[in-house]
């Protein structure tokens, strides 16, 4: 099993560390090609606004947009879940920021303010099991509202950081900071 | 909010990882700061003048006006910076009181003290500037979540940075396979715990985001020092001094990200226009060497 790693900027390594330890041989997807040949992708943390820039640049947005339709699995962490989402707050629409448009959400960028208020938070999430889940929440993003098909996998004091629609998975925080490779190992259960 | 931690190590060296393979901008209003978050900048640096005025402009340069500062907080959405004088406590105290999401402790304004900030005290991270090792580590065992080349800013000359990325590689991979005994005299030397200087030799790299600074100007000096092993680079004065900030921002962002791709480097450096006109650093006295503020 081969799982890319969207290599245009952000927590790029990270990622791949993560993939290796829950078990998956990982590849930077840098180009096209590079995504034709994975079995699954992570659009990992960093800034949504330069990497939904460069994916435009690069023919990567419809590539990805494409494969996706026909069920590649996506896991969209922190700038990944503004990403996958279908609809922006008043930020995403201010800086024209294109949006892969993939899940039925609506996100809200950085929804608890800016790192001053990023946090470290252990969080609930049956899906993966009983054992709390330590979550690093980095100017995170949440998912305002989720549409009927999709379902919510964990809250924080009410707000959606984790959700799931079909073969795509959206996580506010950061799994490829910690050394807990459950929410990785979930993601390759998906492929 | 309950059961929840701030300003942990962990959140403040992944803040920094968040805008590797990205440039950083230094901007001076919020018009600036838009035109760079539209070009794909990752964050800005929010300043009064950029470093190349703050040269030209010589006496005492201190942090910029908290007006200006939270101006540029409100006006983007991606990551705001500004600088606090080396040593200044009280300067840091104000910009995170702002809202800023890093505090850049600067060698491009005047030093109040041969000490650094006590930089685990805050709750968001720093970035410090370094020409080697031993200064990257001190300034990480001070609580830095973040490294740079300091270079010579504000001179458009990328030689210094190429020369302190260099050094500190070259540093680095001296420790590798060494022994306890070495790694100890290391520590001694560089006046830092063994602990990190084993985790470095372990590594191969510094524990922390490494970005280079000081002098990038053109794509060709971002791809250069991205080939050199930088995480991302800052580039001061590079953009609002060269004659189409717009086009230049926008191609050191793209020459950054495909740094090992001459061919995209080669498109996007066409037509730029006049770069920064610059200083030869190895021409400035050794008074006027930025990079000589602090050890």
């Amino acid at each position: 099993m081969l799982v890319g790693v969207l290599a245009v900027q952000g927590a790029i390594a990270e990622h791949v560390q993560a993939l290796e330890k829950a078990g998956a041989s990982a590849l930077k997807v840098e180009n096209r090609q590079a995504l034709e040949r994975v079995d699954a992708l992570v659009i990992p943390g960093g800034e949504s606004t330069t990497i939904g820039r460069l994916i435009g640049e690069y023919g990567l947005y419809t590539a990805i947009r494409k494969r996706a339709a026909a069920g590649m699995p996506i896991m969209g962490t922190c700038a990944g879940l503004i990403l996958l989402a279908k609809e922006g707050d008043k930020d995403v629409q201010r800086t024209n920021q294109k949006l892969l448009g993939l899940m039925d959400t609506r996100i809200a960028r950085n929804a608890f303010g800016g790192q001053r208020e990023s946090f470290e938070a252990m969080l609930e999430i049956p899906v993966i099991g009983r054992k709390k889940f330590r979550g690093v929440f980095i100017r995170a993003p949440t998912i305002e509202k989720a549409g009927e098909g999709v379902e919510v996998i964990s809250r924080f004091e009410d707000r959606i950081v984790a959700a799931r629609q079909g073969s795509l998975l959206a996580l506010s925080f950061h799994p490829e900071l910690t050394a807990d490779t459950r929410l990785h190992k979930y993601f390759l259960g998906m492929i | 909010m309950p059961n929840t931690k701030h300003g942990t190590q962990g959140l403040k060296r992944g803040f920094a990882k968040m805008v590797k393979n990205g440039v950083i901008m230094d901007v001076t209003t919020p018009e600036q700061a838009k035109l760079a978050e539209k070009a794909g900048a990752v964050a800005v640096m929010a300043l009064e003048k950029v470093p190349a005025d703050i040269r030209a402009a010589g006496g005492v340069a201190r942090m910029a006006d908290p007006a200006i500062v939270g101006k540029i907080v409100r006006a983007v959405t991606i990551p705001v910076m500004a600088k606090a004088r080396i040593g200044h406590l009280a300067e840091a105290q104000v910009l995170e009181t702002c809202g800023v999401d890093m505090i850049d402790e600067s060698e491009v304004l005047t030093p109040v003290d041969e000490e650094h900030i006590d930089k685990a005290k805050f709750t968001i991270p720093f970035v410090c500037g370094a020409r080697n090792l031993g200064e990257a580590l001190r300034r990480i065992s001070e609580g830095a979540a973040m490294i740079r080349t300091k270079g010579e800013p504000g001179t458009g000359d990328v030689a210094e940075a190429v020369r302190h990325m260099k050094l500190m590689n070259k540093q680095i991979a001296a420790l590798k396979g060494k022994g306890a005994a070495f790694l100890k005299k290391k520590a001694k030397e560089y006046r830092v715990s063994v602990r990190l200087v084993k985790e470095v030799a372990r590594l191969q790299r510094l524990p922390v985001v490494n970005f280079a600074a000081g002098g990038i100007a053109t794509p060709a000096d971002a791809a250069l020092m991205m080939q050199l092993g930088a995480d991302g680079v800052f580039v001061g004065s590079g953009i609002f001094k060269s004659n189409n900030p717009q086009k230049m921002a926008k191609a050191i962002v793209e020459a950054t990200m495909n740094y090992n791709q001459p061919e995209v480097v080669a498109r996007v450096s066409r037509n730029l226009g006049e770069a920064m006109k610059g200083t030869e650093a190895k021409k400035l006295q050794e008074s006027d060497k930025m990079q000589a503020r602090s050890s």
